[in-house]
């Protein structure tokens, strides 16, 4: 019977990240504080994933351009060109695209990186050479991909606006200070804040499964692979699961 | 206060009887397979004990249990004066302080150079100042033969040199008790026997007491002052080499031949 067996195994593996994010928590609190490998994640983690969020985010916006100014035209709308690109990158497709980027560079990284630890033993070696291996590894690495997101998410938003501006002056001619005042024009502080909150939940989504699967893992180096697949799997299911409920949210808060 | 807090017993070295380590009554399952039965064990100061058993039959797990790696089913495992199951975090991280564990594998830090990997527990208990830190990782690479690859990442090292500074990193805390997972395991014989004489050396060197788990058999000759055999989650004899050399007991011959 496949089908109890995957139910029970979806439950396991909920009460199991359940049990890990308590455990987080209870962690992160408490001293010692790995001030240094934090700052080391937060440089690995976000800077190193500038040139690919950025590259993915300009592309972005060009390419929404391109495709929405034929639509435009033929509503006879083709002036509202930049003021529609900007809410669209701005509240949806820049926080999203940017956390599906991240889910598949660093969940996988983490995953794949804290399973071969596992697997060769360097968890337990740092266990027994008195260090707390959840708060050196596990803490630092979930910060990191918490609080780096929304910067990397802000930074792909611009981008993505400059994609814009040449993607409308492709067949257009608008000047920057025009393209700019159109964008500044429409958005509004009740768009960017609730676009950059959720980002620091997709950000804890990225970092908590990676570093589940990985500190988990087992089965030698097949199970490396399948720690760092099943991250990126997750964390990206687990960016849209709550991207889902922050739009709902939004809308019962009317913050629209 | 939990009342296992105040179970970390910080100066003792050895009991009355000379007893650095004491296993008894150890059993430990996974699953429905059990894999050690009621296993007792003494470890004497200044002793070397091997314990000798088949691939699979729970040496591994002896050595976790009694580092706190993994918790028993039953039993106690006394450690320097100390009930390891009873021990609280920061009792169980005081006493790692003073057991060494050199694992099969290695486990060095693949994302540090040799001197982080050394410096690494040095640098979060001790204190001490960088140039402090660097002497003393110099010293324990000198100890090994491999003062020349401080500044080297452990993937740019040989399997026997990654073992040396494992040892070398292992050492650097002064411990009291070393702990060795099948120290030659995937080394050729000529590395294994340097292994096996530079673990005899260390044992002299710094007068610690020790444990190695192995099924080699050159090694075990080289290092045991005493053998354990575990057979079936038991301690099925126990001598020197030589007696259990001369031994006419079918499985214990098995591993002489």
């Amino acid at each position: 019977m496949g089908t109890p067996k995957a139910g029970q195994q979806f439950l396991d593996e909920t009460g199991g990240i359940s049990r890990f994010v308590g455990r987080f928590f209870y962690e992160v609190v408490r001293p010692r504080y790995e001030i240094k490998e934090f700052l080391r994640q937060c440089y690995l983690v976000g800077y190193r994933s500038l040139p690919l969020i950025g590259l993915t985010g300009f592309i972005m916006g060009l390419v929404l351009t391109m495709q929405l100014r034929p639509s435009m035209i033929t509503y006879g709308v083709e002036a509202q060109l930049p003021a529609m690109v900007s809410v669209s990158i701005v509240r949806e497709i820049g926080p999203v695209i940017t956390a599906l980027i991240f889910a598949g560079k660093i969940g996988s990284s983490i995953g794949a990186e804290l399973g071969s630890m596992r697997v060769t033993e360097q968890i337990d070696a740092m266990e027994v050479s008195g260090t707390n291996p959840f708060k050196y590894l596990v803490v630092t690495r979930v910060l990191a991909s918490t609080l780096m997101l929304p910067l990397l998410a802000v930074l792909s938003d611009v981008i993505s606006l400059y994609g814009a501006y040449l993607g409308v002056n492709i067949r257009g001619n608008t000047s920057m200070s025009l393209f700019i005042s159109q964008v500044f024009h429409i958005i509004e502080f009740n768009d960017v804040l609730p676009a950059i909150i959720k980002t620091y939940f997709f950000g804890f989504a990225v970092g908590i499964v990676g570093c589940y699967k990985g500190y988990f893992s087992s089965k030698g180096t097949e199970g490396v692979g399948r720690s760092a697949n099943s991250a990126v799997v997750i964390s990206s299911l687990l960016v849209f699961i709550l991207d889902l409920l922050a739009v709902q949210l939004i809308d019962v808060l009317g913050i629209n | 206060m939990k009342a296992a807090e105040a179970t970390y017993q910080e100066g003792i070295s050895a009991d009355p009887q000379g007893q650095v380590l004491t296993v008894s009554g150890l059993k430990k399952k996974f699953g429905k397979n059990e894999v050690l039965k009621d296993f007792n064990l003494v470890l004497n100061k200044g002793e070397s004990l091997v314990v000798l058993g088949r691939s699979g039959s729970g040496k591994s797990v002896l050595i976790k249990c009694i580092i706190g790696l993994m918790t028993q089913d039953a039993g106690t495992i006394n450690v320097l004066g100390n009930d390891v199951a009873k021990l609280n975090k920061e009792g169980l991280e005081a006493l790692r302080g003073r057991v060494g564990f050199l694992f099969q594998s290695n486990a060095l830090y693949d994302s540090m150079s040799v001197r982080e990997n050394l410096e690494f527990p040095l640098r979060r208990h001790s204190g001490k100042s960088i140039e402090e830190l660097d002497k003393k990782a110099t010293d324990a690479l000198k100890n090994v033969g491999l003062a020349h690859t401080i500044d080297m990442m452990p993937a740019e090292l040989s399997g026997g040199m990654q073992k040396r500074v494992a040892l070398a990193r292992t050492l650097i805390m002064n411990p009291e008790i070393m702990l060795y997972d099948e120290p030659t395991t995937g080394l050729d014989p000529i590395t294994g026997k340097e292994i096996s004489t530079l673990i005899v050396d260390i044992q002299k060197k710094y007068n610690t007491s020790s444990i190695t788990i192995s099924h080699d058999m050159k090694c075990v000759e080289t290092i045991a002052d005493r053998i354990i055999v575990l057979i079936e989650g038991r301690c099925y004899a126990e001598g020197t080499y030589e007696s259990l050399r001369a031994s006419k007991d079918e499985r214990i011959k098995q591993f002489f031949e």
